[in-house]
């Protein structure tokens, strides 16, 4: 029966067009024919756009109330401070052309460079650099520093027109570093985070929130003129989405591409291997029952195989941590930490037994599912954890929801995430677990680590500093105030003609070095 | 009976009861644990002792599509039941009884039927949370309109006719005449109502775990496995292709139910 057939035959079509509609968008991953990669030192050329692809929504375009480590690595292109990162970890001078610190390490002056000028033409003044770091104080925000480090400014000055002098309450080592804070215009708070305006290599184009940010060469920067005429940064929270985008040419490069996902584009891009300059942890909330119980808190890491996270995460790439120090600051990093608790389960049981939990409990691991590395790697710890007898729930969340509940709001039992270090010294990784430090947000709590690092803090010697870093690390370690991974191994991935990828000690991003080999 | 075989009632119970079987064999039993990662056959390929192959972590396919299926049909039914009972109850007190509620409710099926169901559950589960339940929950409550407007039309059609009115005139109760009179006769367009809508349920949970708001890892579903596997559709097409085959069987026998229990109806 003909009808009859075709009825059959449109019923087979539709059972079988429906599921593949489901994964549809992977119907063209064949290999596009793109010339496969190979060594490039061509030339740089100058010109060309680059679409780059990253994974995570931009917080704010504020330079000094965005949150995110993944904001600052963008607008690392904008905006600049007296001083700005370099790639060896050190900075170097760049709004200021020189600076001094007294004897007593109490006062720093800085001589404005000449001829900087911000994004809108404007000539940076003194006034500026005075409104920008007294905003930073906390000027705008009743008196609490915006940037923590400068909590210890107590003075801002202008000494002529070239010249601003900044006091300090107490000496530090580190303080230099914070003034990679972005200098802005004067007076520009309220609109910066609409419209930026810094001095940086590119200026601010465009942003679409959840979609894009544009920002173009700034033909007055006073440095080496970056070779992209633009540089389109697309927002693309899915890695699956953001490996299609880069196979069908909508991207020219992303950052941070997972492992797992790299075998796509191999032979067809570009890949550079290196360190997220992150610490990715199970934190756990001290305050919550039952981590707050350094016994359980000891238990989840004895049960933890953190070299069986590594080998499936990162394809054995990554660098196992310890405590909250990643490899990239060498004079901090301590092996021996990342071995302090190697996989026991019969211990973490008899642990979790003394803790008052012989038959273990269920917890709560909250994820951001815009990483997929942090997904997969709490499947694996739930995985692991279930041999002790603990069941953990995973609960994915978008990543302005992980900020404002987890990392604001303190309402988690414990998260898999990566904490990355704003600025370039090994304080921002440590002053954070301070019991009363505002971006505490595994709540820790212990006198003899508020002490070390306040002695480190303020004390001039530069052995000694190490010292009681150390010493807070290791605390932190014995105390188990997380479940301590790893610093993921990190991808780049570009297109065969570019060329000139930096890498930096720090979580950012450098466009101006990047170009199209000729 | 029939003088010829009604091949797609057949063929469509063979397949239900195959996938269905699947799904529930993998609720009780999996030959390894669908969780269980091993770093020594992280992508294997199929072979005997993993028949499905293995995934990025080592896990059996197999298990996890035995799992998955189990997830994805319990999701299935469940929302079928919650759509299906208050649907056919809703829509047998509007059809029967008509009036002012009867002209509401049919509004607000309206307006929920006007966007897709998919859309309307991401709504809900982005208000209520991710996860199995919820997912139950918020499709359950979507699949209603459908079957309400279902059950309305074939309880409007059987109101006013004569046995009814018999009945109603012999003093027989509201409830007995929606239920023992009326409901029978609705069976076979009911019945094959159903069956579409064990397939939309089928997609809708597969669409929603596919999206990352489902089912959450690591416990898996069918949807979820598809989405999973997206990463490894050139290099191991075995992870996206055990669990679609899987999915498309499910929806291809319960479609050939509905239509072969239509036909065997209509034949009287």
């Amino acid at each position: 029966m003909p009808k009859k057939f075709k009825r059959a035959l449109l019923l087979l079509v539709a059972a079988a067009v429906l599921p593949a509609s489901l994964y549809g968008c992977t119907g063209g991953t064949e290999p596009s024919p793109t010339p496969t990669a190979t060594a490039q030192s061509g030339e740089p050329s100058y010109g060309g756009s680059v679409t780059v692809g990253i994974a995570q929504e931009l917080d704010s375009l504020d330079p000094h109330r965005a949150v995110s480590a993944g904001v600052g690595e963008v607008l690392f292109n904008v905006f600049e401070g007296l001083v700005k990162a370099s790639s060896d970890g050190e900075v170097r001078e760049a709004v200021a052309s020189d600076y001094q610190i007294s004897e007593d390490g109490l006062t720093y002056t800085f001589t404005l460079r000449e001829g900087v000028t911000f994004h809108n033409g404007d000539p940076v003044t003194v006034e500026d650099v005075v409104y920008s770091l007294e905003r930073c104080a906390g000027s705008e925000n009743d008196g609490t520093a915006l940037i923590t480090a400068f909590s210890n400014v107590t003075q801002v000055r202008a000494v002529d027109e070239r010249h601003v002098e900044l006091t300090l309450a107490q000496p530090s080592l580190e303080f230099l570093y914070a003034l990679t804070a972005a200098i802005i215009p004067a007076g520009s708070g309220d609109t910066i985070a609409q419209t930026p305006v810094g001095t940086g290599p590119f200026q601010f184009v465009s942003y679409a929130p959840q979609d894009s940010l544009v920002i173009q060469r700034y033909e007055g920067y006073w440095g080496q003129r970056p070779y992209l005429d633009e540089v389109r940064f697309r927002i693309i929270t899915n890695s699956d989405t953001l490996v299609m985008s880069l196979q069908s040419g909508a991207l020219d490069m992303a950052i941070h591409v997972p492992t797992t996902q790299i075998t796509q584009l191999e032979g067809q891009f570009q890949v550079v291997e290196d360190t997220m300059k992150l610490v990715q942890a199970l934190y756990l909330n001290n305050d919550v029952a039952p981590f707050d119980d350094v016994r359980v808190r000891q238990a989840l890491c004895y049960a933890i195989d953190v070299g069986q996270i590594i080998e499936f995460v990162g394809d054995g790439a990554g660098v196992p941590v310890g405590t909250s120090m990643y490899p990239a600051f060498e004079k901090y990093h301590m092996e021996e930490l990342a071995e302090a608790y190697p996989t026991d389960q019969e211990l973490a049981r008899q642990l979790l037994a003394e803790a008052g939990y012989p038959d273990g409990f269920t917890m709560e691991i909250t994820v951001p599912s815009n990483y997929t590395q942090h997904v997969q790697t709490a499947e694996l710890i739930a995985e692991q954890l279930s041999q002790v007898g603990i069941t953990a729930n995973l609960v994915p969340v978008d990543w302005s929801t992980w900020v404002n509940q987890v990392y604001e709001g303190r309402q988690f039992q414990s998260t898999v995430c990566g904490v990355a270090a704003s600025d370039m010294t090994a304080r921002e990784m440590v002053i954070r677990y301070v019991s009363d430090y505002e971006d505490n947000f595994i709540n820790f709590q212990d006198d003899g680590y508020d002490q070390a690092v306040a002695q480190a803090g303020s004390t001039l010697d530069e052995q000694e500093q190490e010292q009681l870093y150390k010493q807070a690390l290791t605390i932190l370690s014995e105390q188990a105030a997380s479940v301590w991974l790893q610093d993921l191994c990190d991808l780049t991935v570009l297109e065969p003609g570019l060329d000139g990828l930096e890498l930096y000690r720090t979580y950012v991003l450098d466009m101006s070095t990047i170009y199209y080999s000729a | 009976m029939g003088k010829r075989r009604n091949w797609y009632l057949t063929l469509g119970l063979v397949l239900t009861g195959l996938t269905v079987g699947f799904g529930a064999l993998g609720l009780v039993w999996t030959p390894y644990s669908p969780t269980a990662p091993s770093a020594a056959d992280r992508l294997a390929g199929p072979s005997l002792a993993h028949p499905f192959g293995c995934d990025h972590m080592g896990r059996d396919v197999l298990s996890r599509t035995l799992s998955g299926a189990g997830a994805t049909l319990s999701i299935a039914l469940a929302v079928l039941a919650i759509g299906f009972v208050v649907g056919v109850v809703i829509g047998a007190l509007c059809g029967y009884y008509g009036g002012v509620v009867d002209a509401l409710v049919m509004r607000v099926c309206d307006a929920v039927a006007a966007f897709p169901s998919v859309l309307l559950g991401l709504v809900v589960i982005a208000v209520i949370g991710p996860g199995k339940y919820n997912v139950i929950l918020a499709l359950g409550v979507l699949f209603i309109p459908s079957f309400a407007r279902l059950t309305r039309g074939e309880f409007l059609q059987y109101r006013d006719r004569d046995f009814i009115r018999a009945a109603r005139l012999m003093g027989v109760g509201g409830l007995r005449i929606l239920f023992r009179h009326i409901l029978p006769n609705a069976w076979p367009v009911l019945l094959s109502g159903l069956s579409i809508g064990f397939n939309n349920a089928v997609l809708a949970e597969a669409s929603m775990s596919y999206l990352g708001i489902g089912v959450i890892p690591p416990d898996t579903s069918l949807g979820r496995m598809v989405s999973e596997a997206q990463s490894y559709f050139v290099t191991a097409p075995w992870l996206v292709l055990f669990p679609a085959l899987v999915m498309i069987l499910m929806i291809l026998g319960a479609g050939l139910v509905g239509e072969g229990v239509r036909e065997r109806m209509g034949e009287g």
